[in-house]
């Protein structure tokens, strides 16, 4: 888009240095996705006073305070709302949602289905990284079966959520999923969500080396970033498709891309029609 | 907007009072015996360049509003108990994070369920203490169609002077109730904005403690770029956890509703000068109590009335000074006994205050309320 006219990206632009050190744990992968985000809204050009940047309670609650921009920290699962009523008052701000498996699937579950079913011009970005983390490691919509979390002491018996199987039967015209692995590939997938008319659900895969992957065996960090991509498959639907649920092999990439009319130009428009006295 | 009708439904005169006060963002979700207050928003706004959305629940709802009110535009949801309750947390949240924003609540039968389309009063300690923490609250408690109206507007002029999340609250029967308002000319309204903050200023602290305890906001995109959070936060609106700093934050937000009392509290007095026996009610129910005073004036009996109309805070000295002349007084609401619990307290005595309640979904009828006096009268 202005990639080649924009500078060099540098993270620290985009950051509130005065927030460091960061609360994150060493080798926990919601930092690469911070990382991924600046880096989309850098090649953007988006302005940081028009950046307004909404996060949800957990460890991706917490996220957003180290960006440099308008950042508000809202309460668990209901930053879409909050975001709904952002961006329908000020339409000419971006508007980002950070939010994570549990505040996103569990306790936002309604929330996302209807931002996805309105089709606001938002742009979700999920860190999913199976498990609750700031409340000390409880099973999430998403951990996978058997995994041993503080309240699944013998194994979780619950299917996982694909988080973008359900963004896209809700209606999102935009979903995408990547790896935190994959640092360029993740930001190309938020940058086009971004630069998307419309409600955009990214799902990054992120991972909690301290209190999952240690309870489970999963290894340090390069470990479970290196399974990360072994839990992957190509965009392109493939034999697997039947396999939703996690550790199945998910689809990566821009899963969804469609036009549907964008819900605030739909307010709007309505909007001039009654304000000109038009009949229905 | 067309011309005015001689009469308005309750519900109609809030939505119409909003869009006066400037209100140009609604989020709702349906629910009885508030409903019209919505279908007003949803014809109106669109047609003064304002926002309507149904969202999917009534946290979403009050999650939406604030989110508008962040953003710069006035806003406010609507309600009755049931939607009231799943709207604490984020009643909470405006609380502490100073967010202007109304919040209309129509009181039904409860708990629960409840009687959706029978009156009640049963919300006022709800909308006190409904949500955790220690945090101040303004509650409004308008009593006729006429003061609906009036009273949504001041509810803006105060949650956006203020900084705060301000509760209306009234029975389902002033709601339905149709009566002749007149509505002021265009103009003649008396509209409060928001203190903003400037764009320029370096090392803004958005939650500073100024001299009147109200910070300016921020307006995103105004360049100031400052953090907002739920998690108890110093001037630089950053989480804390220092006792020092966490504590003075709180105390702030107490000290700030109560250091503008004077403009926050209003009440009425009818006869409260010489009576013995003072009512205290507010909505329908004050209105009953405004019928049994000259009732009971006209066979000897010196009666008066205090209706708060500012419920919380609630109007301590007015109540005090009532109470100390009086020789009983009388809180009839409808409800088991909410608001005699803070009269009790502020009586002097707990034993001179006695209490007349419905629960079943009935309003309280004067003639009630001058048998209750009566027997009073007999026994003191």
């Amino acid at each position: 888009m202005h990639d080649v006219a924009s500078p060099p990206f540098e993270i620290k632009d985009y950051l509130r240095l005065a927030m460091m050190p960061h609360f994150m744990c060493s080798g926990c992968g919601h930092g690469v996705a911070l990382r991924a985000l600046l880096w989309a809204v850098h090649e953007l050009q988006i302005d940081k006073n028009k950046l307004a940047v909404v996060s949800g309670i957990g460890c991706s609650g917490r996220v957003g305070a180290y960006i440099d921009a308008n950042t508000f920290h809202t309460t668990h699962g209901r930053p879409l709302a909050f975001a709904t009523g952002l961006k329908l008052a000020r339409p000419d701000l971006t508007v980002v949602v950070i939010t994570g498996d549990g505040d996103c699937l569990a306790i936002g579950g309604n929330h996302l289905i209807h931002a996805c079913r309105r089709n606001l011009d938002l742009t979700c970005l999920m860190l999913n990284n199976e498990v609750y983390g700031m409340t000390g490691g409880q099973v999430s919509p998403t951990t996978a079966i058997g995994r041993l979390t503080t309240t699944t002491p013998d194994g979780n018996v619950e299917p996982a959520f694909d988080a973008c199987a359900l963004a896209e039967a809700a209606g999102a015209s935009f979903v995408g999923r990547e790896v935190t692995r994959q640092t360029p590939a993740l930001k190309n997938v938020i940058k086009a969500a971004i630069a998307h008319k419309g409600f955009a659900f990214v799902e990054a895969l992120s991972d909690c080396v301290e209190i999952y992957g240690r309870k489970n065996d999963l290894g340090e960090s390069p470990e479970m970033l290196l399974s990360q991509k072994s839990a992957m498959r190509p965009a392109k639907p493939g034999a697997a498709d039947g396999e939703s649920f996690r550790p199945h092999r998910l689809r990566e990439g821009i899963l969804v891309e469609r036009e549907r009319p964008e819900y605030g130009e739909v307010c709007r428009a309505r909007s001039a029609r009654a304000a000109a006295g038009e009949k229905r | 907007m067309s011309a005015a009708p001689p009469s308005l439904q309750g519900n109609r005169a809030c939505a119409l009072g909003a869009i006066a006060a400037g209100c140009r963002f609604f989020a709702g979700y349906p629910i009885t015996p508030s409903s019209e207050i919505a279908e007003t928003m949803s014809r109106e706004l669109p047609r003064v360049g304002g926002v309507f959305i149904q969202m999917e629940d009534e946290i979403g709802s009050l999650a939406a509003a604030i989110g508008a009110s962040l953003g710069g535009v006035k806003a406010m949801t609507a309600t009755s108990g049931p939607g009231f309750s799943l709207m604490q947390e984020h009643l909470g949240y405006a609380a502490l994070t100073e967010v202007p924003c109304v919040i209309i609540d129509v009181m039904r039968g409860g708990p629960s369920t409840g009687m959706p389309t029978r009156p009640a009063q049963g919300d006022l300690m709800q909308a006190r203490w409904g949500t955790h923490g220690d945090h101040p609250i303004v509650a409004l408690a308008p009593a006729s169609v006429q003061e609906i109206y009036s009273e949504t507007i001041r509810a803006f002029n105060l949650a956006e002077r203020l900084r705060t999340p301000v509760v209306v609250l009234f029975d389902e029967v002033v709601a339905h109730l149709l009566e002749s308002v007149t509505l002021p000319a265009p103009g003649s309204i008396v509209v409060a904005e928001r203190k903003w903050a400037k764009g320029d200023e370096r090392d803004f602290h958005p939650f500073a403690e100024t001299d009147d305890l109200i910070p300016p906001m921020a307006r995103p995109g105004d360049g100031l770029r400052v953090h907002t959070t739920g998690l108890t936060h110093t001037a630089d609106g950053f989480p804390t956890q220092q006792p020092a700093l966490a504590g003075r934050a709180v105390q702030r937000l107490v000290d700030k509703i109560e250091r503008h009392r004077d403009e926050i509290e209003r009440f009425e007095t009818v006869n409260t000068e010489d009576a013995d026996f003072v009512i205290v009610a507010v909505g329908i129910v004050a209105r009953a109590a405004r019928r049994a005073v000259p009732d009971l004036r006209a066979e000897g009996v010196k009666a008066g009335l205090l209706r708060p109309i500012t419920l919380w805070p609630f109007p301590e000295r007015a109540m005090r000074a009532a109470a100390a002349r009086a020789r009983r007084v009388l809180v009839a609401e409808m409800n088991a006994g909410q608001l005699a619990l803070e009269v009790e307290r502020l009586a002097g005595a707990p034993a001179k205050v006695a209490r007349l309640n419905r629960i079943d979904g009935e309003p309280i009828a004067p003639a009630e309320i001058v048998a209750k006096i009566r027997e009073l009268a007999a026994n003191a």
